[in-house]
């Protein structure tokens, strides 16, 4: 069984169709990608799934439960853990307690410590968030996710401020990290050689509606993803 | 050729931690230059020591004049800096973004949003829009249009590529280049995407913990292993 499903979701925001009777799954351990182009819809699809958006139409389900009648709140306990496009840190607060504060959210099940050495931030611990540079600021919030000892990880852009070498590291390492800590991940991100690199699947958005979905060969090979994304270069 | 900019031993510092360890490099006029370097390597600290939004030490010379390192005195003396994330006033209107960054002008703003407008046509059509709600292509846009206001003479650009879809960040390039044939401005930008970067500009430079490591024409840096390995991927 998937270990989520989104089912023909839709979300309005006044005249604007964010999302349009959009369906896909992710299969436990599965790296799947959500790839598309500016307001396609792949972060109204985090939000919905996260419950800060709730859709006007569809079913989302977590390991066969329903996700829409629970708070946002209850979104972490039930297993669940993100990153955000724009880094959404306690800004003035250091790595250490951002971490923590993930841990929280859980019960402390992943010890704090544990997560900042697994993701080598131990010696900027005391440091403030905000204050670190972009690159190290998203990795600050893959470690406050993992503390909350998550099922379902869902990555929003990861590869910001990264250098092709960088990401290349993040690559393997976000294929490590789905071993280490039996995760599901769901990956947003414009950086190609990354997506192609680690997805197992990947599902394409353009103007709120799936317009593709296969294995990375598959995406990269269908004309209408080239035409609306990747661009003639690609 | 006399630079247009030139920093000569720029230190520069975030209270105890030392980002910039002397840092020369030179951009001519019109030219456009890249800065590459890894997350943390001191980019946007480069950017930020030429705009006097970080405490530095060293001299920065401009348009053959000793620079002070007062942010208004960077503006006035013709230096824009688009900052990473942009920077856009999210909830004004994209014309009031606009006419906030020809606050050092004399003269009509009608007239230099013309011109801006012809770089930029979608943004005449979402004149009246919150900036906020525009599409992220359209903010970066927007931000770069602001900088155009002042008709700098020098653009400092963070990462225009951060979060935007690969035929996105190409647009972003080619209009930059009709920017800089038509105007004659200067651009000294921070760009992850180096096969990118190099493909524009005329010259570059590598930092590495807050120093240039490697430095040269874009033929020679696409030629240097160390750079091919870290930044180009092949």
């Amino acid at each position: 069984m998937a270990l989520l499903e989104v089912d023909n979701v839709s979300k309005h925001f006044g005249g604007i169709v964010a999302l349009d009777a959009v369906s896909f799954t992710a299969e436990p351990g599965e790296i799947v990608g959500l790839i598309g182009p500016n307001g396609a819809g792949k972060t109204t699809a985090f939000n919905v799934i996260t419950r800060l958006y709730t859709p006007d139409d569809g079913a989302v389900r977590f390991d066969g439960e329903s996700l829409l009648g629970l708070p946002p709140s209850a979104i972490v306990k039930r297993g669940i853990a993100r990153t955000f496009q724009n880094v959404e840190l306690f800004g003035g607060m250091s790595v250490l307690d951002n971490v923590r504060i993930g841990a929280h959210a859980r019960q402390g099940e992943q010890a704090p410590d544990d997560v900042l050495h697994y993701v080598n931030l131990h010696s900027l611990r005391y440091r403030s968030a905000s204050g670190l540079p972009y690159g190290t600021q998203k990795r600050v919030e893959l470690a406050r996710a993992l503390a909350s000892a998550p099922r379902l990880l869902l990555l929003d852009e990861p590869a910001g401020g990264l250098n092709h070498e960088e990401v290349e590291q993040l690559g393997t390492f976000i294929k490590r990290m789905r071993d280490d800590f039996e995760l599901t991940v769901l990956l947003v991100e414009h950086h190609m050689g990354l997506v192609m690199g680690v997805a197992d699947r990947i599902h394409v958005l353009d103007f709120g509606r799936k317009i593709a979905e296969g294995t990375p060969a598959e995406v990269r090979a269908d004309k209408s993803v080239v035409e609306a994304y990747l661009g003639a270069e690609a | 050729m006399t630079a247009l900019l030139r920093l000569d031993g720029v230190e520069a510092r975030y209270g105890p931690v030392t980002a910039l360890h002397g840092i020369s490099l030179e951009v001519g006029e019109g030219e456009l230059v890249a800065v590459l370097g890894a997350n943390g390597a001191g980019k946007t600290t480069t950017l930020r020591a030429v705009s006097g939004t970080v405490q530095r030490s060293g001299s920065v010379f401009f348009d053959g004049a000793k620079l002070a390192r007062r942010p208004d005195a960077a503006a006035r003396a013709g230096i824009a800096h688009v900052p990473e994330g942009r920077g856009t006033f999210s909830e004004l209107s994209v014309w009031d973004n606009l006419r906030l960054g020809a606050y050092t002008r004399r003269g009509s703003v009608k007239e230099e949003a013309r011109r801006v407008f012809d770089y930029f046509p979608r943004l005449e059509e979402r004149k009246s829009q919150q900036a906020g709600t525009l599409s992220g292509g359209e903010q970066q846009m927007l931000a770069l249009a602001r900088a155009m206001m002042a008709r700098p003479k020098l653009v400092l650009l963070d990462e225009p590529s951060l979060g935007l879809a690969p035929m996105l960040v190409t647009e972003i390039f080619d209009r930059l280049d009709k920017i800089r044939s038509e105007e004659g401005a200067a651009v000294l930008v921070v760009e992850q995407n180096a096969n990118l970067a190099l493909a524009h500009a005329a010259r570059a430079y590598v930092l590495e913990v807050g120093r240039v490591v490697v430095s040269g024409s874009s033929a020679e840096l696409r030629a240097d292993e160390s750079v091919r390995r870290s930044y180009l991927g092949y």
